[in-house]
């Protein structure tokens, strides 16, 4: 469960707030000539990151307002709160070393840990960190 | 590598157990194979099996990054039915459950199948309508279904609070009885030794971190023990459908999202079959070591880290006290999550893709779990001959661009 800051009230807890997608998608412009190819992308194509990830949130049970978030979906972390129309700030965080790994510390994801850990040869630490 | 039979129950029994072989090898990746199955699931397995066994192809791998049945495939509720609204659902669920009633047989192996029968809650006039809309579209498929009042589903499950002043009344419900609960790992387990018994290599620890493509085909994948060459690569990875489709260039309409489960302590058998309720948005199923197996809805942001909200658990507890007041004081045991891939049309997406030689398999959200057979047997139809299966044909990629989807968001039976 997240403990999300919303710009205008502050920090709440997650289930205060609806959770909007993916942030960024702007409708296109020009709309009369676009292809099916076309509006499949926006309508439905996802990037649906495993890392870095912009998405919007929106205040429900608060000041019902808008705003987006920077979080790592391989750890959940939340890396930036800022508001609707702004460029995501840069950010540094913990990503996996591979597209479909896990990252070092915060991941869920034990029974991949444990797998590459015993591939390596060493012991399992991590669970202690 | 012997079948398993009362004979050599008993006969093993008197060895003290000592001559049970190993029930599938574990191989070092070859350097080429003639098809590569990206994920040891049971959708995995099942696709890898059907291709050596109905499509006489033996020279194939299935790779996994942790272990065989590690993901989705042993974080499901089980659940086992075929009662969905549309055509093109039916068709594909009930292939599978028909072949669910089969499978113990045929892979000599026991998945503990229990067709206990599974009831769709009905709490208002308007989903009572709906309900019984969808067992007569049920019974023009020739999927099992009937509708039940109050009454009626009390005495098929006597625990149900049926109570006219209950927050939500249960006026009625559905009831498939070809429906139940199997047991996950069996089934992961039973499909991963027929098909290593017909050759296939079930590779774990190995994780794919690329798709060689040349010419717009698919030459091979790299993982982290090594490049494999393949002239089909067929990816069955559940949550991270997206991130594998990418290595090969190919955006999904999919977005992963943690779905949670949880178990109670054990009790004595009180819970005759499946219950499942929309409107209260709940599953729940007795195991037969006792414990009641619950399920819920999704966390609705995207995440990878198999952990989900409590405020969801919170829901889900408050909806399974109002359906059974009985069970109010019943400790939960374990609570876990899986990353379920959802289509925007809550249907799953079994296809061809642009790039020559690569298949997907995915999107099937919170509910792929019945389908296991059905999907592997369509599947690896799909892969062999390069064009759909018939039962697969209305769920290609393309449905995305033409608008044909298949919308089973809420006319499944449960909204997702």
């Amino acid at each position: 469960m997240f403990v999300i800051e919303c710009p205008w009230c502050g920090p709440r807890d997650q289930s205060e707030f609806s959770c909007g997608g993916e942030a960024h998608i702007s409708r296109p412009a020009e709309r009369s000539d676009m292809s099916d190819e076309e509006w499949a992308e926006f309508v439905f194509m996802r990037t649906n990151a495993k890392g870095l990830f912009a998405e919007r949130w929106n205040h429900a049970a608060g000041c019902r307002r808008w705003f987006n978030v920077l979080r790592n979906t391989s750890t959940d972390e939340i890396l930036a709160v800022y508001r609707m129309g702004e460029t995501p700030p840069d950010v540094s965080t913990g990503l996996p070393a591979t597209p479909c790994g896990e990252a070092e510390i915060g991941s869920g994801n034990d029974a991949a840990k444990v797998m590459v850990e015993a591939a390596d040869g060493t012991t399992n630490t991590r669970d202690t960190v | 590598m012997k079948d398993y039979s009362f004979l050599s129950l008993v006969r093993e029994g008197l060895r003290g157990h000592t001559g049970w072989p190993r029930v599938w090898r574990h191989p070092e990746p070859k350097q080429s194979y003639d098809a590569i199955i990206i994920g040891g699931g049971g959708h995995g397995l099942a696709t890898a099996y059907y291709l050596a066994k109905e499509h006489g192809m033996r020279d194939i791998a299935v790779l996994e990054k942790g272990w065989i049945g590690g993901g989705n495939a042993g974080r499901n509720t089980t659940v086992i039915r075929s009662n969905y609204l549309y055509d093109e659902s039916a068709a594909i669920y009930d292939h599978a459950l028909e072949l669910w009633e089969g499978l113990g047989r045929e892979l000599n192996f026991n998945i503990m199948m229990s067709h206990r029968g599974v009831l769709n809650l009905a709490h208002d006039e308007h989903e009572a309508r709906d309900l019984i809309r969808r067992v007569e579209a049920n019974r023009l498929n020739g999927v099992d279904a009937e509708w039940l009042d109050a009454e009626g589903v009390k005495a098929f499950c006597p625990v149900i609070e049926i109570s006219k002043s209950a927050r939500y009344p249960v006026v009625g419900g559905t009831l498939q009885r070809r429906g139940g609960v199997n047991r996950h790992d069996a089934v992961v387990w039973g499909y991963a030794r027929a098909a290593d018994r017909l050759g296939v290599d079930i590779i774990q620890q190995c994780e794919v971190t690329g798709i060689s493509m040349k010419a717009g085909a698919v030459t091979g994948v790299e993982t982290t023990r090594g490049t494999i060459r393949a002239p089909k690569v067929a990816s069955v990875v559940a949550g991270h459908s997206s991130i594998v489709a990418a290595m090969a260039g190919l955006r999904l309409p999919i977005e992963s999202h943690p779905l949670q489960a949880l178990v109670s302590e054990p009790i004595k058998p009180v819970l005759p079959c499946v219950v499942m309720s929309n409107a209260v948005h709940v599953y729940c199923s007795q195991s037969d070591k006792g414990e009641l197996v619950i399920g819920a809805g999704i966390d609705h942001h995207l995440s990878y880290t198999q952990r989900g909200s409590l405020n969801i658990i919170e829901e889900q507890m408050s909806a399974i006290i109002e359906l059974f007041p009985i069970f109010s004081r019943l400790k939960m045991m374990r609570q876990w999550g899986g990353i379920v891939d959802v289509c925007p049309d809550a249907s799953p997406i079994i296809s061809k893709t642009p790039v020559k030689g690569f298949y997907i398999n995915a999107g099937w959200g919170t509910g792929g779990w019945k389908a296991t057979p059905g999907s592997g047997h369509v599947f690896a139809h799909t892969i062999v001959h390069d064009e759909p299966h018939p039962i697969a044909a209305p769920f290609a990629l393309e449905r995305f661009t033409s608008g044909a989807l298949v919308a089973e968001h809420g006319a499944a039976a449960v909204a997702h």
